[in-house]
């Protein structure tokens, strides 16, 4: 299966490198659609995935699409079609047969399972849960100074209702025996070459066992679309999508801590209340990623927007977190002088987005508008943004420059 | 010797049943739009072409930001070759980086 995989690959490589080098030079490229993310070499062509609306391509292979921001006023829920698509390894699953599709379960466990998606389906009570999914590197592309990494603005987030099985009711029916420490979570993508590292995630048993980690099988009353994990994928609320394994098909229960690169080498961030560094430099220690920090955006408002003077205009957006839940929304139209509170909109749970909006009276002339919002515990947004090497948890209070005229 | 209990004709009917429901079950199938573009021109764009595509479409290194100069791409190609296991050889390693350095 590899074998064939790294053919069509090496295959599709030498083609791009030789007879469509010289093709591109004879027939010019067609003219494809194209946005301009606003950061140095922001330009992204707008293609159409099966299953997909238009949304930005951020590289085809492996692909990773990027949902156009105005998606996000359309509504609190990201339709399945519009919700952004990251994978990591170029062996994509591209023939999956649901009914033998199987989620193994097993490692130290008493009775290692094989569940069909009927098994999943009728063996268990289904659950449901409203839940954001933010790529870590979601917004990489405004660090500054600049960092490797898929260059994103804001659009690798999304918002759905998933529905599935909790993680817990599965490893419940295998039996975790004491002393298991981590559960680790392994897709059907696999690395191009056999020497380079799954994508294998790792929970902490505790986590794991608390209820609301989900195995889905449904976004939005709907089957998983397949950039996005057909037919199963994990959810973890409140935490960055990276944890979130897509088609997945097996569950390892462990009694050490899981030693694979996606963990102990990548998605780490500063061991610090920060996550960040002084720009620049690295950090001392690190620790896997994990809870979503505090955001807030303008949706229906953009850059160079233009408002009616000494009228009032809604503004409005969304804003989460973590999973503690925003309490406060804060709009400022005099670039973060002075604060008022917005509206919050429907509560769809604590992991959802929430929305706000309000109503601002502002004379001719440009202003600059400014959101920040807090959580439960009090915790919110930085002024400046916060910087680390991996272009991570970006979260600083965005800005929209309007023009009322 | 413990004799297996499915030997019924109904249970063997089902059973038939079963392997049938298998092998007629469809697999569903996605088609991934074909990757087209290349390599900006330069010297070294070769080596590139037949080290990187193995594992990723150019626009892996198109979308970086531009200018980052040799450091950066040394750093990236150490971390193909080093994190992700990517089989370049020293000689084209160096290529690659001055290749890059000098184009993105």
């Amino acid at each position: 299966m590899m074998s064939r995989r790294f053919l069509l690959g090496a295959a599709s490589g030498a083609l791009a490198g030789g007879a469509l080098t010289k093709l591109s030079w004879a027939v010019p490229a067609q003219k494809e659609e194209t946005v301009n993310l606003p950061f140095a070499n922001g330009e992204r062509p707008l293609v159409r995935y099966p299953g997909k609306r238009q949304l930005i391509r951020q590289t085809a292979r492996p692909p990773q699409l990027e949902t156009p921001f105005s998606v996000f006023d359309e509504g609190v829920i990201t339709p399945n079609d519009a919700f952004f698509v990251r994978y990591h390894l170029a062996g994509i699953p591209l023939s999956i047969d649901p009914d033998a599709f199987r989620i193994d379960v097993k490692g130290t466990v008493d009775h290692p399972l094989s569940l069909s998606l009927d098994d999943l389906k009728a063996g268990f009570e289904p659950v449901e849960i409203v839940a954001v999914n933010q790529c870590s590197g979601n917004s990489r592309g405004f660090f500054e100074p600049r960092v490797a990494g898929g260059q994103l603005g804001n659009g690798a987030m999304g918002n759905a209702r998933w529905r599935g099985v909790p993680l817990k009711a599965v490893l419940d029916k295998a039996g975790v025996r004491a002393g298991s420490r981590q559960v680790t979570f392994n897709g059907l993508d696999e690395p191009v070459l056999p020497e380079t590292p799954d994508f294998v995630k790792a929970l902490d048993i505790d986590h794991a066992r608390d209820g609301e980690v989900m195995v889905a099988y449904s976004m939005n009353g709907e089957e998983l679309p397949w950039l996005n994990g057909y037919p199963v994928r994990l959810i973890v609320p409140g935490c960055y999508g990276t944890y979130w394994v897509k088609h997945l098909n097996e569950i390892t229960v462990i009694d050490s801590i899981y030693e694979g690169f996606f963990m102990q080498k990548a998605y780490r961030i500063p061991d610090n209340s920060c996550a960040c560094t002084e720009p620049g430099q690295a950090p001392t220690a690190t620790v896997p990623i994990n809870r979503l920090n505090v955001r807030s955006f303008i949706t229906n408002l953009s850059n160079g927007s233009k408002i009616r003077a000494r009228t009032s205009t809604l503004v409005k957006g969304i804003a989460f977190d973590g999973g503690y839940g925003i309490t406060d929304a804060l709009l400022s139209t005099d670039s973060g002088n002075t604060w008022t509170e917005a509206m919050l909109g429907a509560d769809l749970g604590r992991y959802s987005f929430r929305e706000w909006q309000t109503f601002v009276r502002l004379p001719r002339g440009p202003h600059e508008l400014k959101v920040r919002v807090i959580n439960r515990i009090g915790q919110s947004q930085p002024r400046a943004p916060l910087w680390n090497p991996y272009g991570y948890m970006r979260n600083a209070v965005e800005t929209v420059r309007v023009h009322a005229v | 010797m413990r004799v297996p209990r499915y030997h019924s004709p109904a249970a063997l009917a089902g059973i038939i049943l079963a392997i049938a429901a298998v092998s007629y079950a469809k697999p569903v199938t996605y088609g991934l739009p074909e990757v087209t573009f290349t390599f900006r021109p330069g010297p070294g764009m070769e080596t590139a072409q037949n080290n990187c595509l193995t594992c990723h479409s150019v626009d892996y290194i198109s979308t970086q930001p531009p200018n980052r100069g040799k450091a950066f791409w040394e750093a990236e190609i150490t971390k193909m070759i080093k994190s992700y296991h990517a089989p370049i050889s020293e000689t084209d390693a160096k290529t690659i980086v001055d290749y890059l350095a000098k184009t993105y």
